[in-house]
């Protein structure tokens, strides 16, 4: 049965010349799951918009061709009405949750259909159940983490048993282990209750295996439209910046991509290019390969010494009022020029570490010390961006060491989310001009650069060009971030927090192989073998492997 | 600043009585102007907070009330040209003209700022102790996006205080100068703005616009809270009204300042701080 059938839409955003979406056409059927691909800018999120009524109801803009979802028109029928038969979930959990407590929050939705005390009250409790968030029913939605809340959210949107739920990026603010919940959750709940699923997403390794079909969107329109296999393959050649990294691993060896860990180990055994035995790495798999035997001595914080040192934590704590102690005795050394990736889940100390670092927190025990200034981009860029034209943000070597001097002129607000970005990266570095003795400590060359969570929401090509970047600055660079990709990308050390200390300190070819959660989805298909984290490095390992046989 | 459920008596008491009791306090720092029943008054709010299990809270409420309070005083006491009493000569001033300090015109400032610092008490008091959740639900049926809107900018204020906090430490991150107050100060509202923008687009999708009434729930029975709110609020509305148009506690400041506190205007002050603390002795049942 079709459910949502999009005939010939294009659509442009008000003031704006080009379109969001040029001749889309589109059917899906009840009890699909649907991924929706693309750069940033392509028109996925517009497209779901589309489907939940917003476009045009909510943003204006001249619209042409028509959306049928559940036999609504949404040209005669707005966000409202489509609301029945329609979820739909953002990314930002905070700006979606409207009530005081969980219980009031999973009830707004139908209480505003004008469902009686009761229904709400089994459609509350079903929901709450089906989420997992029945503990928190009581609770206060300002107390619950960035995970919890998109729980909520998501239970909101599905207490009133839509047909079809529409979901932009729900992932982007969750750690590795809360999003790849909220992935299997959403494949459950597709399974036993036939939902109807269309998903947003940049990070394709994730989701690509629950998907029962892809969409890849090119410009506003659709550029690819079948399985999940089917759609690698295209990408490889129409846009290799949507092919996950298992994919480029087993294209490099000269095999089908295919989506997700499972089905790329079963297509490397096929090719007898990987044991029967390797599943699920271990603790020291990053020394299989090779004759050398792990240690878990090396995954501990290495001991305190007093060797030139960019950055020093000596036993800090962050003990907060009335509250848990947020970081508890962290001791770390970073030297001057090495590129720290810091990982861990929500609420582990990631971010009040960095806050430590460049002095907007004060520890409570312990010493920060610094081997000049430290500077700090913080989660949201746009934070940083406060006056009318980018020449007025920042100094002009410093537009032009970033490479953004041909923009001067534009507003900050109108730059594409890497250019935003580079620009708050200018901001806080400035142009590393002023040096001695009598130059302006607020201008001097930093010592550290700290990012906290920059690739969030953003697609491919914008981090690649962010690593890119990050490995040109001399200067010792700490990333805290969800992104194991990112971290193999990057950096030579990773720092693994929890509950504010350190539980895992060394390589990143050490750190990033011997898990599920944090590690590259290359990692996880090999098993950890030889520490391979990235494509390129398994394909050569595999290669290895091949001649040696 | 967002309400949470704690173990005290006015959280205990359904939104209507605990919406009651704030408004009966409202009306009478609105009729009183003795500045012995405004103190009074004041005292009460602060009192209440820490019986609530707010008064950290309400401390950093205070923060903002004061200054309110101080500008207020300051301004009248600068712009006035009323009152006999001339404490202070400052001679032309530039915009202001011949300005002359007096009395009658800055104790008046001070009882003005005095009230208005007592509002904003309450306002803290109100969010921090009514579930807003329970207050959609009481006034949806007469005006619901009202209500609705009410709730939710509830709701946005530690979620803007957040945005604000983040905006402030993304300047201190800054090389080189900070940027001025009016480009913080667009920033912020731009942000604002964006952020009203998605919980707009969020309502939009939960079917907001099109919300429809409820059926009618069955009557809920009061508990000890709610009757020993509701009276109270009934009690205090009445002394504070009464005693008003009776002229029992005047206060004029101009031409000339008279204020009395003797002992009828205590009386009143006393009564009303008993009459609004009363309900708070009860603590049984307050963990809900």
């Amino acid at each position: 049965m079709t459910l949502v059938s999009i005939s010939e839409l294009s659509y442009r955003y008000p003031g704006v010349i080009a379109p969001a979406l040029d001749v889309v056409s589109l059917e899906v059927s009840a009890g699909e799951f649907v991924l929706v691909a693309g750069a940033s800018g392509s028109g996925k999120s517009t497209l779901l918009r589309a489907l939940s009524g917003l476009v045009p109801h909510f943003y204006g803009g001249a619209i042409s061709g028509s959306v049928c979802v559940a036999g609504n028109d949404t040209r005669d029928h707005g966000p409202g009405d489509l609301a029945r038969d329609v979820g739909t979930l953002f990314q930002d959990p905070e700006t979606q949750i409207v009530m005081g407590t969980v219980r009031a929050e999973l009830a707004f939705g139908v209480q505003n259909r004008g469902w009686g005390a009761a229904a709400v009250a089994r459609a509350v409790e079903e929901a709450a159940l089906a989420l997992a968030v029945d503990g928190l029913l009581d609770r206060p939605t300002a107390e619950l983490s960035g995970g919890e809340l998109q729980r909520v959210a998501l239970g909101a949107t599905l207490a009133g048993r839509p047909a079809v739920v529409c979901l932009d990026e729900p992932t982007s603010q969750l750690d590795p282990v809360a999003g790849d919940e909220l992935i299997g959750l959403l494949r459950r709940l597709n399974e036993d209750q036939d939902l109807t699923v269309i998903l947003a997403e940049h990070r394709l390794e994730r989701c690509l295996a629950a998907a029962d079909r892809v969409i890849g969107m090119l410009d506003g329109r659709i550029g690819f439209d079948g399985p999940p296999a089917a759609f690698l393959v295209w990408a490889l050649e129409a846009a290799p910046y949507l092919v996950t990294p298992g994919a480029r691993l087993l294209s490099r060896v000269g095999l089908d991509p295919q989506p997700g860990v499972k089905a790329a180990r079963a297509a490397l055994r096929a090719a007898r290019l990987l044991p029967e035995a390797v599943g699920v790495p271990g603790p020291d798999s990053a020394l299989s390969v090779g004759g050398e035997t792990g240690s878990r001595n090396r995954f501990l914080p290495p001991r305190r010494t007093r060797s030139p040192a960019a950055l020093r934590f000596d036993r800090v704590w962050h003990e907060l009022r009335d509250g848990p102690a947020a970081l508890r005795g962290l001791s770390l050394t970073v030297a001057p020029g090495e590129r720290v990736a810091l990982m861990g889940r929500n609420g582990a100390g990631k971010s009040t570490l960095l806050r430590h670092a460049a002095g907007l927190m004060k520890p409570t025990r312990g010493q920060v010390e610094v081997a000049g200034r430290v500077a700090l981009l913080l989660q949201n860029p746009t934070d940083y961006l406060v006056h009318d034209t980018v020449a007025q943000e920042t100094s002009a070597g410093a537009l032009a060491r970033f490479g953004l001097s041909e923009l001067a002129g534009r507003h900050p607000r109108d730059l594409s989310g890497g250019e935003k970005q580079r620009l708050a990266l200018a901001i806080v570095l400035g142009d590393g001009a002023s040096a001695g003795p009598d130059a302006d400590p607020g201008l001097e060359e930093p010592a550290v650069l700290c990012l906290d969570e920059p690739t969030r929401g953003m697609d491919r090509a914008a981090k690649d060009e962010l690593v890119a970047l990050l490995r040109t600055i001399g200067l010792a660079v700490i990333v805290a971030t969800h992104d194991p990709e990112l971290a193999a990308a990057f950096a030579d050390r990773v720092v693994l927090l929890a509950d504010g200390a350190v539980i895992a300190d060394g390589a990143a070819s050490e750190v990033l192989c011997g898990g599920v959660y944090f590690a590259t989805e290359t990692a996880r298909i090999l098993g950890g073998a030889g520490g391979a984290l990235l494509p390129e490095d398994g394909a050569a390992l595999l290669e290895r492997e091949r001649v040696s046989a | 600043m967002s309400y949470r459920r704690r173990p005290s008596s006015l959280h205990a008491a359904a939104a209507g009585a605990a919406l009651g009791w704030c408004a009966a306090l409202a009306l009478a720092l609105i009729v009183q102007s003795n500045p012995v029943v405004l103190g009074a008054l004041t005292v009460t709010i602060l009192a209440a907070g820490v019986l609530a299990g707010v008064g950290h809270e309400l401390l950093r409420a205070l923060r903002l009330a004061v200054p309110l309070a101080v500008t207020i005083c300051v301004i009248n006491a600068l712009v006035s040209r009323d009152g006999l009493t001339v404490i202070w000569r400052f001679g032309d001033l530039p915009i202001l003209g011949q300005t002359n300090v007096t009395l009658e015109a800055t104790v008046y400032g001070a009882v003005f700022g005095l009230r208005a610092a007592a509002l904003v008490l309450l306002g803290a008091l109100y969010s921090l102790a009514v579930d807003p959740d329970q207050v959609l639900m009481l006034f949806r049926r007469w005006s619901f996006r009202s209500a609705l809107s009410a709730t939710i900018a509830t709701r946005m204020v530690p979620v803007l205080l957040r945005d604000s906090k983040r905006l402030a430490d993304a300047q201190r991150c800054r090389a080189g100068a900070a940027p001025g107050r009016f480009a913080l100060m667009r920033a912020t509202t731009a942000g604002v703005l964006d952020r009203a923008l998605d919980v707009a687009a969020a309502l939009e999708v939960r079917g907001y616009a099109n919300a429809v009434h409820a059926p009618r729930r069955g009557r809920r029975v009061a508990s000890r809270h709610d009757i020993g709110f509701s009276l109270a609020a009934a009690a205090v509305a009445v002394v504070a009204v009464a005693t008003r148009v009776a002229g029992w506690c005047p206060f004029t400041a101009y031409p000339l300042l008279r204020a009395p506190a003797g002992a009828r205007e205590l009386a009143v002050a006393l009564a009303l701080m008993l009459l609004a603390l009363v309900p708070f002795a009860d603590r049984r049942g307050v963990r809900g």
